[in-house]
């Protein structure tokens, strides 16, 4: 799900960097009021959890392979804005050092990953863990129930922006020779290909990830989920 | 009450065992014939899927040259060689994401705190 470079003409990268730049100012904005120094360690740990966990590429047999993002969990435990702020921070160190994701596509892996993947898979988890004055239950079965449905249905819809501004190359740039300049597939192409592998794997490996994570944490760190939750 | 970073230690080797057990990402895919992500291919294997490389995309794909490709070092590209160098470049990588992480938060830690007073 990281694009590479190449794959996105000007007009869809550009605009995606266009996207993030206002949603970082406002995450840090957020972040600035609410961040306290105790707080620190927790943001790193969240960025550093969210980079090594999309180092586990899961594979489909003689097939594609994909990873956890660890986007949701990272929302649930430090809260959204600042989980758009580790989640980018992995996204663009993994870009820049790795060439995973394109430099050109930071925009948009980060407008996808790091703020729709963040911020819907957290409003889901909030939606059926109840709102955050209930959530200090976060031994109940809603708690869990909300994290695993938002996480999966985040990283689908991460995967659903992947496949559509990939699979708009072909309406958006053609060469004279009438081939296209960026990406090739069509969104006939991308759109069932991307989603299959995210609805029937991808999107259950994260909800897995994201649950065995929090039933770790609410035995051994009950206190940082109610305080953060 | 507990300080934070006692707190957070078992946190910190949990990422740690992660580092060392990053190249099971590496190794599962390998045993089940699986290749890289879908639509995330390089230019050559662009052209074996697509018949050819597209002129925008060549060009696009040349502007970055990342210091340490696809977590793999060159000619550490296969074998226990490409793990070790999974390992240390998951290794690298979290030392560079917590540095800048720690330093983004004190930076708007500083500024919030110059404003209130």
């Amino acid at each position: 799900m990281h694009i590479p470079d190449g794959y996105l003409g000007p007009i869809t990268y550009g605009s995606l960097w266009a996207a993030i730049m206002p949603i970082w100012f406002y995450a840090s904005h957020q972040l600035k009021k609410t961040l306290k120094v105790t707080q620190i360690p927790l943001l790193a740990l969240s960025a550093a959890f969210s980079f090594v966990i999309m180092m586990f590429n899961i594979p489909i047999p003689a097939g594609t392979t994909g990873h956890a993002t660890g986007a949701t969990l990272i929302a649930i435990l430090i809260g959204p804005w600042a989980a758009v702020i580790a989640v980018s921070i992995a996204l663009v160190i993994q870009a820049f050092i790795f060439g995973d994701g394109g430099i050109t596509a930071i925009g948009a892996n980060c407008f996808n990953i790091a703020f729709a993947e963040v911020l819907v898979g957290y409003a889901i988890f909030r939606l059926i863990a109840g709102p955050r004055s209930e959530a200090a239950d976060t031994q109940g079965k809603r708690f869990l129930i909300g994290a695993a449905v938002g996480s999966y249905v985040g990283i689908n819809l991460a995967a659903l922006l992947t496949a559509v501004e990939l699979g708009i190359q072909t309406l958006l740039h053609v060469g004279q020779d009438g081939r296209p300049l960026y990406s090739p597939f069509p969104l006939k192409l991308t759109i069932p290909v991307i989603m299959f592998e995210h609805i029937v794997l991808f999107g259950v490996v994260e909800a897995v990830v994201t649950v065995m994570v929090l039933i770790y944490l609410r035995k051994s760190h009950p206190d940082l989920l109610r305080r953060q939750s | 009450m507990k300080t934070p970073n006692s707190n957070y230690r078992k946190l910190w080797i949990g990422i740690g065992i992660l580092i060392l057990l990053a190249p099971l990402g590496l190794i599962i895919p390998e045993l089940f014939k699986a290749g890289g992500a879908w639509g995330e291919w390089g230019a050559d294997e662009i052209k074996d899927i697509a018949g050819y490389v597209p002129e925008g995309l060549k060009r696009i794909a040349e502007l970055w040259s990342a210091p340490i490709p696809d977590y793999a070092f060159t000619g550490w590209d296969k074998g226990v060689k490409s793990y070790i160098a999974y390992i240390i470049s998951g290794l690298v990588g979290v030392v560079i994401v917590v540095a800048v992480s720690y330093a983004l938060g004190k930076l708007l830690k500083k500024r919030n705190n110059g404003r209130a007073q």
